[in-house]
């Protein structure tokens, strides 16, 4: 079913779409039905910046699981990172 | 039934109408050729936005001699590949169900409006679409005959309601003003067998007529050929209950 459970942040950062590099105003992070990943429902993030269309977007589709080590390893990088430099 | 030396031809194209509060919005519409009279389908798209599937659907439909219409209920949230809009839409937390109903009832109309329509017009939706297609022939007066196909929230606890999805569509159910039929896969979880079991108490409660059709084997979204969840043999025997049920309160092909 159409979960309609979408989380949403203002960010900043830079995005890679199919027209090059874009700034980035916001991600949306949704549990509901994907687009390409073959399952009823999947982890999506879309990186966008909501003043320049709907193109600017950039996605990714993942499965739960991945999902949460998606979550371990920024958590970890971030954690190496700032406490480094 | 068409036999091989009949004339066959189509039309199908984009045209803009207006849908909910009087706003223009576009529309995807194929027709057989001639000059009819033909039923008309208006289309309901999925959360997945207004895709090649529902294009290639609204020329099914043409293809069996019906004049069907898809609006693009997204297009106020800009424009760009059907996926980027529809994820815009998801990330917004979908449209109104006011929206939806004012820009299902535009498509409505123009069918009606048409030199060739023969006066009937029934309407189909998937998905979130089938859950809308359900609040329409609830609240629209004007279609002859609805098909829900696996329309999640149909059923909604509380807490589920939200601004944009104020009212539960099965407690408009008193109000529903044409035959439906309901296409459901006994392993969907939204809707599951028992939320289906109470919108068709809630029906039978108010003598409304209905047909629904659980499916062994399938979940949701089984007509859905390019995704994992499609399944042949139950939407073999869907599209044509969905067909017979048209043609049954709609009238056949010309």
């Amino acid at each position: 079913m159409c979960t309609m459970i979408v989380e949403k942040a203002e960010i900043s950062g830079s995005g890679k779409g199919p027209d090059g590099w874009f700034t980035l105003s916001h991600v949306a992070v949704s549990y509901d039905h994907p687009f390409h990943l073959p399952l009823e429902h999947a982890l999506n993030i879309d990186f966008l910046n909501e003043a320049q269309g709907p193109g600017a977007r950039t996605a990714v589709e993942l499965t739960p699981e991945s999902a949460r080590q998606l979550v371990r390893v920024i958590q970890a990088a971030l954690e190496q990172g700032q406490e480094s430099y | 039934m068409y036999q091989t030396d009949m004339y066959e031809g189509m039309l199908a194209e984009t045209v803009t109408i207006p849908g909910h509060n009087g706003d223009l919005i576009n529309a995807y519409v194929a027709r057989p050729l001639g000059a009819g009279p033909f039923p008309g389908v208006v289309l309901i798209h999925h959360i997945p936005g207004w895709d090649e599937w529902y294009k290639e659907t609204t020329r099914r439909f043409a293809h069996n001699g019906y004049a069907a219409i898809c609006p693009n209920l997204y297009y106020r949230d800009g424009h760009g590949t059907p996926e980027d809009v529809a994820a815009r839409v998801r990330a917004a937390g979908g449209v109104s169900d006011e929206q939806v109903v004012g820009d299902v009832e535009g498509g409505m109309r123009y069918l009606r409006s048409l030199p060739y329509s023969a006066g009937k017009v029934g309407v189909i939706g998937t998905c979130s679409g089938g859950r809308h297609t359900v609040l329409v022939a609830c609240r629209v007066k004007g279609f002859d005959a609805a098909v829900d196909c696996w329309g999640g929230r149909v059923v909604m606890s509380q807490e589920d309601l939200t601004e944009k999805l104020p009212v539960a569509p099965i407690d408009y159910t008193a109000d529903l003003a044409c035959p439906l039929l309901g296409l459901f896969g006994e392993d969907d979880r939204g809707p599951t067998a028992d939320q289906v079991a109470q919108h068709e108490q809630e029906l039978k409660k108010h003598g409304k007529t209905y047909e629904f059709h659980i499916y062994p084997g399938a979940g949701h979204g089984f007509f859905y050929y390019n995704r994992s969840s499609y399944r042949q043999e139950q939407a073999v025997d869907g599209w044509e209950k969905l067909f017979a049920f048209f043609e049954k309160y709609l009238g056949g092909p010309a």
